[in-house]
């Protein structure tokens, strides 16, 4: 099980809390598909993905954004138990969407670089080691059902 | 997989062009935030007195490492036969893993994105992205 510090805690649930998932979910998501942009074979349905441009106004993946972002709420409400709260999830991007589970990595670090790009001076260190941990354990639990 | 287009070149000097005279700041952050944030990075530093972000040592050698990025932009037509010397001596003598290129890079890009929010969109970040795989791969070029 995973140990979280006191300031872990409070660091991560502060993060959300002032979190616009409108903004951070589509910017994640569209950041995600321009730098890495293999990732788009898993979404060949949205529509016009031909540029850069054409990825951050597509309304798809805006919406798909912000639903993926929402989905970190579980792990927040759970944080003691994430490998548990994520073994649904698990099971379907591994037997249903086929999702390589190192794009959720390569998805975690937009996360970071985007919540980066609008905290500021308040993305210490410290914040960031916190919140990295975090995407780290959410990571290892959407992984960990593929077999 | 890293083939600088000229687009990516473009997008990368002037980037550059905007960052460098804030280099130091950005390497001291960036190094400051690898070794907080990926412990495991601190075996490499056991010769220095002080590990913590803002101190000497790791003001120091945050300068070392961009100035090591400017040569590469100063190079970035050939950015293998430029860091030819860089890459002998973390191949010889430093011997980092190669695995740790990965991690500082994505601590110098969260730095960029940190205070440049407005420059590091989307697309220079792809760009941004593939120069520092580029610069990686020449520093383990002599590896093996």
């Amino acid at each position: 099980m995973v140990e979280w510090t006191d300031f872990e805690r409070a660091t991560i649930q502060d993060i959300f809390s002032k979190m616009d998932y409108e903004a951070v979910g589509p910017a994640t998501l569209s950041r995600c598909l321009v730098v890495y942009p293999w990732t788009q074979r898993y979404f060949g349905n949205f529509g016009n993905l031909y540029n850069a441009a054409a990825i951050i106004e597509n309304p798809m993946v805006a919406k798909h954004g912000t639903t993926i972002l929402h989905g970190l709420d579980r792990a927040l409400k759970n944080m003691d138990n994430i490998k548990e709260t994520y073994a649904e999830l698990s099971v379907l991007h591994s037997e249903k969407l086929h999702v390589d589970p190192d794009n959720f990595r390569l998805l975690a670090d937009c996360l970071t670089i985007v919540v980066a790009a609008r905290l500021g001076k308040a993305f210490t260190g410290d914040v960031q080691a916190a919140f990295q941990k975090f995407l780290t354990v959410v990571v290892f639990s959407l992984g960990r059902q593929y077999h | 997989m890293t083939t600088l287009t000229d687009k990516d070149k473009a997008i990368v000097k002037a980037l550059w062009g905007k960052i460098s005279k804030s280099a130091d700041a950005i390497g001291a952050d960036a190094l400051g935030r690898m070794l907080t944030v990926y412990p495991q990075t601190k075996t490499y530093f056991s010769h220095w007195p002080d590990l913590s972000p803002g101190s000497g040592p790791v003001k120091a050698h945050g300068k070392k490492v961009m100035s090591g990025v400017a040569l590469a932009v100063s190079k970035i037509d050939d950015i293998t036969s430029g860091l030819l010397e860089l890459s002998e001596l973390h191949a010889f003598k430093l011997r980092v893993d190669p695995a740790n290129f990965k991690i500082l890079s994505h601590c110098i890009l969260v730095v960029i994105a940190n205070l440049y929010p407005k420059d590091f969109n989307p697309e220079s970040h792809a760009s941004l992205d593939k120069f520092l795989a580029s610069l990686s791969l020449a520093l383990s070029d002599k590896y093996r």
